[in-house]
């Protein structure tokens, strides 16, 4: 005999048509693309590669051949910036599945389980909002020494228990559905009724959380690079090539000032990106642009 | 008492008891070796035998652990190893220019991101409203220490409208030192220029570090203002004949203060993380450029120090705000 089961309850139907009517959201997504196509691309679209120096041009103010000119060692700042664009967006990428994972999985068993579980684990979640994100993850970069990999490992560790309280406030109201005491009457395994009709369900606030967390983590590892805890120069990150530029502010601008302007389009792209899919996937989350 | 509050302060004590379990791990269990980092690689056997003993490291981590708590209580948060002081001392010493820019950032950000954010709801879909919600969504975005070096570099290197680097000129002669907040101390020292001076300083490291926080204001403030404005009773306010300044000042504005409450308490939070590198920038003598300059020399006593205060400021300012909102709004129990 088959397994007992409950359908799955839907999804409610997605308003995708919300995502197109708001410009700002367009606008949004497509910068996010256009990152995306960058980072993709970087080595067909890079002019040189991003560590070549051409020591008798440097400095070269922007124009023809170098679009966005050339920084303190010659080397092309718009070919570095599409190689920074791979390292800023792997970075949002691997702290929001560090993030989302044990963030999803420690509010999930919380919200499930109950009890002193809940206490315990939600009691933890609150210390770790007690700090600032950015000074925890300088203590927590700087106590494993600084590099990219130990930065990202400390973004994972400041911004999970959003996760974490999102998830097991979804968790807690799925719990009381009379679908999921139907599940369990027919004999349906707690990690069944977790896996195929809580998480499932609870999704919705956690892809947002995604979008912005990806924008946060880009903010912050550049933060973290441009204090020298987080990648290492001469890597083309968007925060390092800030801080290596930061003296030529006044007399070659251009030098720091295109890798802030990549910082500030990514995560305007990723929060624009946030606020369209909450609209999406659920209206009632909405909140004013 | 009622049994909100006592709740609320019980979960603070065992989260500030928290907050020193995970920085006491961060400190003593992270790093390969944290005697490594205080003597460097080439420190003899003897050596380093004799700092495990001086700093109790050779003992089991629970009875480490005990032993720092017990330091902790009596305001002992260890030697820097920089600066060769105790750590309570150096934070001492920098927390009041952190003090200072974070007020000023503060003040700031409330005084642009309410009015900001009360417009915006007002001609909700009009010029106001576009300008004001762009302009919040670049503060939210904005990499703090980029917005600071742009400022920096137009506003003093290029036009000289504003002093640069630091909290005062170098040709001032810095009032005696009372409350080390140089407003307050050129004030009670009657010293006007310095005053004057001190205040300038603070225009563009406050602008830059209040601009994240203005935006997360406007943004509450005008979704609060618009959820308001569309009750009832607004309605009635209306249809009896007040004026449109009236009801949203005495009627709307109160009411859609209550969740700006919130926002404004983690922005406390905010302003600590970017005073790190706001101060970085403007080479403010604070706790953030302190805590940099320790971490990069791997002082772990000092960085933890810094850590802790933090950590200890920030979860009391979200005591205080939570229990404002209990009092502003009787309808918050805890569940």
């Amino acid at each position: 005999m088959s397994e007992p089961s409950v359908a799955p309850v839907r999804p409610r139907p997605l308003r995708w048509r919300t995502f197109g009517r708001n410009p700002l959201v367009v606008l949004g997504t497509a910068i996010v693309l256009v990152f995306a196509v960058a980072a993709l691309a970087a080595p067909l679209l890079a002019i040189r590669s991003p560590l070549a120096q051409l020591l008798d041009e440097r400095l070269t103010p922007p124009g023809a051949g170098s679009p966005l000119g050339l920084d303190q060692l010659g080397r092309d700042i718009f070919s570095r910036l599409l190689f920074g664009a791979r390292i800023s967006l792997l970075v949002g990428l691997v702290v929001v599945a560090l993030a989302g994972v044990v963030g999803t999985l420690v509010g999930v068993i919380a919200g499930f389980a109950g009890g002193w579980a809940d206490h315990v684990l939600m009691r933890i979640t609150d210390v770790f909002f007690a700090f600032p994100s950015l000074i925890l993850a300088m203590a927590i970069a700087a106590a494993l020494g600084p590099s990219l990999t130990h930065a990202m490992v400390a973004i994972a560790a400041v911004t999970w228990p959003v996760y974490a309280r999102l998830s097991r406030a979804q968790t807690l109201v799925l719990n009381r559905l009379e679908f999921l005491d139907a599940a369990r009457a027919m004999g349906a395994p707690d990690l069944r009724i977790v896996l195929r009709h809580i998480l499932p369900n609870a999704l919705a606030p956690l892809v947002v959380q995604a979008s912005f967390n990806m924008g946060e983590a880009i903010l912050i590892a550049a933060g973290l690079s441009f204090i020298g805890f987080g990648a290492q120069p001469p890597t083309p990150e968007w925060g390092v090539m800030v801080s290596e530029g930061r003296d030529y502010i006044t007399t070659q601008w251009w030098v720091p000032t295109f890798p802030g302007l990549a910082i500030l389009l990514a995560v305007t792209g990723f929060n624009l990106l946030g606020d369209g899919i909450r609209d999406v996937l659920d209206p009632r989350l909405r909140r004013p642009v | 008492m009622s049994r909100y509050v006592l709740t609320r302060i019980a979960s603070t004590a065992l989260v500030l008891v928290g907050v020193s379990v995970l920085t006491f791990f961060i400190a003593h269990v992270v790093p390969a070796d944290p005697v490594l980092a205080a003597l460097g690689q080439h420190a003899r056997e003897d050596q380093i035998q004799a700092y495990r003993h001086a700093y109790g490291l050779d003992q089991p981590v629970l009875v480490q652990y005990v032993q720092y708590m017990r330091r902790l209580a009596g305001g002992d948060l260890g030697l820097s190893i920089r600066t060769r002081r105790p750590v309570a001392y150096d934070l001492a010493e920098f927390l009041p220019a952190t003090v200072e820019l974070g007020s000023t950032a503060w003040l700031i950000a409330l005084a642009l991101g309410i009015p900001a954010g009360i417009l915006s709801a007002i001609y909700k879909d009009r010029l106001a409203d576009h300008l004001v919600r762009i302009a919040a969504l670049a503060g939210a975005a904005m990499p703090v220490f980029w917005l600071g070096l742009l400022l920096l570099g137009s506003l003093y290197y290029r036009l000289h409208w504003l002093p640069g680097p630091g909290r005062l000129d170098l040709s001032i002669v810095p009032p005696p030192p009372r409350t080390g907040v140089l407003l307050i101390d050129s004030l009670l020292a009657a010293d006007g220029p310095a005053f004057a001076n001190a205040l300038r300083h603070l225009v563009l490291p406050g602008l830059t570090l209040g601009l994240f926080s203005t935006a997360v204001i406007a943004r509450m403030t005008r979704s609060a203002m618009l959820e308001v404005l569309n009750q009832e009773y607004i309605r009635t306010a209306r249809a009896k004949g007040l004026t449109r300044l009236r009801v949203i000042m005495h009627h709307a504005l109160r009411n859609a203060m209550i969740p700006t409450l919130t926002v404004i308490g983690i922005s406390f939070g905010n302003l600590l993380s970017g005073a790190v590198l706001t101060e970085t920038v403007f080479a403010w003598p604070g706790l953030g450029r302190y805590a940099t300059a320790s971490a990069v020399s791997l002082d772990f006593p000092a960085v933890m120090g810094v850590t802790l205060v933090v950590a200890v400021f920030y979860t009391l300012a979200n005591l205080v705000v939570d229990l404002l909102y209990a009092r502003v709004d009787p309808r918050i129990r805890y569940e």
